[in-house]
């Protein structure tokens, strides 16, 4: 499978990455090249194989059912969650208008 | 008197508590060298203030006689990619320049609580894509070495623990700690002779690292010798109740269990890592590695592992899938850079931050990433690749019902130029050929320096164990460094 001009900046909206036309003539033939080499994994018989979920055996575990077991990752803690925001208006995430 | 930077971490940490000399002696000496060093680039931010308080804490505990800790009095170098409360951490990209976390990763916090101080933010790839530290956005690290045919050519330090790799190589840290999602801390470690080791996944917490393919991301230490990379893992691993993939397994002595002899130990060679058109030098340097570890008292074993070939593309899928996913966090809202053009929206205002906050190879792989798990294609590309990926790590398990370790080369190269790969996304990702295909396993795995190639550049070999085995890796890592003799170091130019 190989990707078009359209292709990619269909797939650079999904993933929300501006790109400019010439940026996009460029990738077209970088991300073919890829593409046709990782195609080679069609080459190998999978058939009764799972895929990978896990790559070392491991149990997932449930916290104790506390409020704040963790202080750190618990809850008030408004100032600091918003200290690297680029905009931070009344204790919230500022961002554009995004209701007319 | 002793030149106090020539000293690796056991040395430095007996030393201090000896009272031979003083852990602020030491920072201040390592600090002098940073500050000397701009010319390689290997820092982002140093943090000078920061190696003397640590080393005022351990000089005052062992003034009241209280125990220093693991890594008590040594100054080390933190791959930027480590969450550094309030210091700068930046993955070296520009999307996170400016930004100070509220909080310490995991690993760090138990270095620090080791007794650990820090020389500064080591410079990396961006977002640890990379294998040659030249997608940095605060520009490229110059390794310390140059080849011996007296051209001043810039090489590439490895990638991405670039900038870690330099630092230790160039007598700036005693250690550093690195990250390996695709061979990250073996490949920089193998370029700048020095030693390296990526444990089991789950060993060390992941909570605090920035995220880039969390399936396959572990941080493991970078070093001199094999000694001072068991002794700073002990002080890094550990359980985390934050990392939901954290191993809940107490933390081995691995430094107390050091033993060179392999007696009664197999060692696996695997023929599928001997492919047509080797360099010369790399498998004269895993033949001699081959003898070292028969001497050493090993019964060398040829093991398959047919699905080699396979590592590398299966992990250019499955690491460009998580990535995509995972960077899809850096939007411009809640931390890190934004870019609101004009009159722009919510959606504008994501896609101009993205646009102008990531570097191309990052743009590529969630490109990649973003089209393999796309409606339609994700069954051919995604789903094949993760059972491809339980194929590799069945050939490994195989594989270990045979022996006890694998050796192999780290690289398939020595040290390449800067800019010689870098207009060539595939040539770039070839050179993780034998680092990427334990990683995919989740297997610790550890490089050590072996010698120098005809152009005077360090060559690693490379030890990959079964899965908790760090301690396995580490005894054949010393088996191969005795024998190895290896003392050469890059003649100072910077």
């Amino acid at each position: 499978m190989s990707v078009d001009t359209a292709t990619v900046a269909k797939i650079a909206a999904l993933a929300r990455i501006k790109v400019s036309e010439a940026e996009l003539a460029a990738m077209v033939p970088e991300l073919n090249g890829i593409l046709a080499w990782v195609e080679q994994l069609g080459e190998v018989d999978v058939s009764g194989v799972e895929p990978m979920t896990a790559v070392i055996p491991n149990h997932l575990r449930l916290r104790a059912d506390v409020i704040d077991a963790d202080p750190l990752t618990g809850g008030g803690r408004r100032d600091a969650v918003l200290a690297n925001a680029p905009v931070a208006m009344d204790g919230f995430f500022g961002v554009p208008k995004v209701i007319e | 008197m002793t030149q106090l930077t020539e000293l690796g971490v056991a040395a430095i940490r007996d030393g201090v508590a000896a009272g031979s000399f003083t852990a602020v002696e030491v920072a201040e000496a390592f600090n002098v060298n940073v500050a000397a060093a701009s010319a390689l680039n290997a820092f982002i931010v140093a943090t000078p203030e920061k190696a003397i308080e640590a080393a005022k804490a351990t000089d005052a505990r062992r003034a009241k006689g209280e125990a220093l800790g693991l890594m008590g009095g040594v100054p080390i170098g933190m791959k930027d990619l480590f969450a550094t409360k309030g210091v700068q951490t930046t993955a070296a990209s520009h999307i996170l320049e400016h930004f100070v976390p509220e909080y310490e990763s995991t690993v760090s916090q138990n270095l620090w609580d080791a007794g650990a101080g820090m020389l500064g933010k080591l410079n990396l790839d961006q977002f640890a894509m990379g294998s040659s530290n030249e997608t940095s956005y605060f520009g490229n690290v110059i390794s310390p070495w140059r080849r011996k045919d007296g051209g001043n050519a810039a090489l590439a330090p490895g990638g991405s623990s670039g900038g870690s790799s330099t630092a230790v190589s160039a007598r700036l840290a005693p250690a550093a700690t690195g990250t390996d999602t695709g061979g990250s801390i073996r490949q920089p470690a193998a370029f700048t002779g020095i030693s390296g080791i990526k444990p089991t996944y789950g060993r060390c917490s992941r909570w605090g690292i920035v995220a880039f393919a969390s399936s396959l991301d572990q941080a493991g230490p970078m070093a001199r010798d094999v000694r001072d990379c068991a002794i700073m893992l002990e002080a890094m691993a550990g359980f985390d109740p934050k990392d939901a993939t954290s191993l809940d397994m107490a933390v081995p002595h691995w430094e107390a269990g050091l033993n060179p002899d392999m007696k009664g130990k197999r060692v696996g060679v695997p023929r599928e890592y001997r492919m047509d058109g080797m360099d010369a030098d790399v498998a004269a340097s895993w033949d001699q590695g081959i003898a070292w570890l028969e001497d050493a008292g090993a019964e060398i074993v040829e093991v398959s592992l047919p699905h080699t070939k396979y590592a590398l593309p299966a992990y250019y899928i499955i690491a460009p899938a998580e990535a995509s996913s995972n960077l899809a966090r850096y939007d411009g809202v809640r931390y890190g850079l934004r870019d609101l053009p004009d009159g722009a929206g919510l959606q504008d205002m994501y896609a101009a931050t993205r646009a102008a906050g990531f570097g191309a190879e990052v743009k590529r792989r969630i490109l990649i990433g973003t089209y393999v798990l796309s409606a339609g294609f994700y069954d051919a590309y995604y789903t094949q690749a993760q059972k491809v990926r339980t194929l590799i790590s069945r050939d490994f398990a195989q594989a270990f019902e045979q022996c006890d370790v694998i050796l192999a080369p780290t690289a398939p190269t020595a040290a390449f130029g800067l800019g010689e790969k870098s207009d060539d996304p595939l040539a770039m990702y070839l050179n993780d050929v034998f680092a990427v295909p334990a990683s995919l396993a989740g297997l610790p795995a550890m490089s050590v320096p072996a010698g120098l190639n005809r152009e005077g550049l360090p060559l690693g070999l490379q030890i990959i164990g079964r899965p908790f085995d760090e301690q396995g890796v580490l005894n054949a890592g010393l088996a191969l460094e005795v024998r190895a003799g290896f003392v050469a170091r890059p003649e100072k130019w910077w």
